[in-house]
């Protein structure tokens, strides 16, 4: 669809862009090093790509890492601090997995409300090896705390436990999943940011070790130290600033589920109950896609590529499902079509994926926009998605958390 | 010396046997079930707030799910490094007439091999660990007509 197009449909809305200005990163891996290191990299590598000086950045929105202690929860404050501080407006969030998005989402609202012209988005994780656990002490009346108590229930079981159903319900197979991992260590091969840049075979899917039936150790995104950062900008400092046409942001979705959230979410022991109130008729993964597509005034026939947050192989598939992409239960043969491969009618996760970086929790949301922006640039070399002009990341997390930034050119 | 046999989590199952159920709490305005309980206040953002009175949870299910962990978890699971792991398997279990799913270890012994979704299983007394002088009692889910 071109420009114009877009501005008939979502004309109303279009006062409601912000530019992204910048992007960077910092590799995903295991360096053995602090979040802050990798931060001001991403950082100083997205002010750079801006062409714009941090000292006149007026406002900083760091998201948190609860790995890191004390200046892992004033994020912002502690990127701000390390790149010299000049005063800037500072804030600092945390929301699991959907760090990142509410960050960009925090940055955005500053700008369209016109307390700030150029904000910088900064998320950096230092991963612990293994499982991700709960923090310390006695804490019975967290949930976090009880799944792994009560019943050792670790992130992989819940991917386990969706995995299954899909194969129950929809007929998935272990081999559909191989294939996902498959397609997206092909594209992180191409991304010098990736932690993982050998291609896999289903066979070396097959043969990795099963961590939660029946997903094996290749199905399940690792745990990766990394950062992301953003320059994100009114469009008129764009304008101002010799950036006529940049990448915008057109939506940033960042909404809670409804009660009764009837599909078994981390770390929940059980799902809420439907018996006094009716669930609503779409999933809570299901809305957060809904509400970018309504804030961007776009559709799923739009999207030229999607970043999803594939946490499992299993999950990318139910994502392109809650993304309209296919229809319910057609996942696995959307990905055999090809449509979501390099070349498809709309990759997905062009960037890699979580399966070629692992996941680094706050970085992880602000990488999905890195890649649409240098997709939307034209700029992502060899995994160039030719003719990118409307691009979706969709991710979740634990307690009610989610996101869906939509982005155009 | 004999051991305590005490709840892991106070107050979210009781009985023994057939009697044994887990406990929920249910609002007396709206009718709302909850698990892990809730005791001072409804969730239902439609409700006006009522009390809540503890309602045992049904004892039969059909499977949701189900998953093993073949690694050991970390703390505050509690197992003995010492010893190699053993897995254990997982089943999320929809009760009809709460209209919920509810997560549980399956009974010693059951394995994914024996499971599929739809089964019927039924929640019995377990044990998840023993230390000194405390047995830590929980529930398990175990497929119907399974012997213990
Ligand atoms: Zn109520």
């Amino acid at each position: 669809m071109d420009d114009l197009a877009l501005a008939a449909r979502g004309g109303e809305r279009v006062t409601g862009e912000v530019a992204v200005l910048g992007a960077g990163m910092h590799p995903w891996g295991k360096w053995g090093r602090g979040f802050v290191e990798y931060g001001v990299v991403a950082a100083r590598a997205a002010l750079a790509d801006a062409g714009v000086d941090w000292r006149s950045v007026g406002s900083v929105v760091g998201a948190d890492t609860v790995r890191g202690g004390y200046p892992g929860y004033v994020a912002g404050a502690t990127f701000a601090r390390a790149l010299g501080w000049q005063g800037a407006r500072v804030s600092s969030v945390y929301a699991a997995c959907a760090s990142g998005a509410q960050a960009i989402s925090t940055a955005r609202t500053q700008i369209l409300a016109g307390m700030a012209d150029v904000v910088l988005v900064v998320g950096a994780d230092a991963a612990p090896k293994g499982f991700f656990r709960p923090a310390g002490g006695d804490r019975p009346d967290d949930p976090d705390w009880l799944r792994f108590r009560v019943l050792g229930a670790t992130n992989p079981a819940y991917f386990g436990l969706y995995a299954r159903r899909r194969m129950a319900v929809h007929g998935d197979t272990l081999e559909d999943f191989a294939q996902v991992k498959v397609k997206n260590a092909a594209s992180g091969a191409l991304n010098e940011y990736a932690r993982y840049r050998k291609p896999v075979t289903a066979d070396e899917v097959a043969a990795s070790a099963v961590v939660a039936d029946p997903l094996r150790l290749l199905d399940i995104c690792a745990t990766s130290d990394g950062a992301a950062a953003l320059v994100l900008s009114s469009m008129e400092f764009a304008r101002r600033h010799g950036a006529p046409d940049p990448v915008r942001v057109r939506a940033v979705s960042t909404v809670t589920p409804t009660y009764p959230n009837t599909v078994l979410d981390l770390p929940d022991i059980a799902t809420d109950s439907a018996a006094a109130v009716a669930p609503a008729g779409r999933t809570f993964r299901a809305s957060i896609a809904r509400a970018a597509y309504e804030e961007a005034g776009i559709g799923p026939e739009d999207v030229s590529l999607a970043e999803v947050y594939d946490l499992s192989t299993a999950l990318e598939l139910q994502w392109y499902e809650d993304l309209g992409l296919c229809g319910e239960g057609e996942g696995a043969k959307l990905l055999h079509d090809g449509a979501t491969a390099p070349g498809g009618r709309v990759p997905v996760n062009s960037s890699g994926g979580l399966a070629s970086f692992g996941e680094a929790v706050p970085a992880q949301a602000i990488a999905q926009v890195c890649e649409l922006t240098w997709q939307l640039r034209g700029a992502a070399g060899a995994r160039q998605v030719s003719g990118a002009r409307v691009g979706v990341t969709a991710n979740q997390g634990l307690f009610g958390h989610g996101s869906s930034v939509i982005a155009v050119r | 010396m004999s051991r305590t046999r005490t709840p892991v989590v106070a107050n979210w199952f009781t009985g023994e046997g057939e009697g044994f159920r887990l406990l929920g709490t249910r609002c007396s305005a709206c009718a709302a079930v909850f698990f892990p309980r809730e005791d001072v206040h409804c969730r239902n953002p439609g409700c006006g707030g009522g009390d809540l009175a503890e309602a045992p949870l049904s004892r039969r299910g059909l499977v949701w799910s189900y998953t093993d962990g073949r690694y050991r978890p970390p703390e505050p699971y509690v197992s003995d490094p010492e010893l190699p792991w053993r897995p254990y398997t997982l089943i999320a279990v929809e009760l009809e007439a709460e209209r919920m799913v509810v997560l549980g270890q399956a009974a010693p012994g059951v394995h994914v091999d024996d499971l599929e979704v739809g089964m019927e299983v039924e929640v019995v007394p377990g044990v998840l660990h023993e230390d000194g002088e405390t047995t830590w009692t929980t529930w398990h889910w175990r497929p119907v007509g399974a012997s213990a």
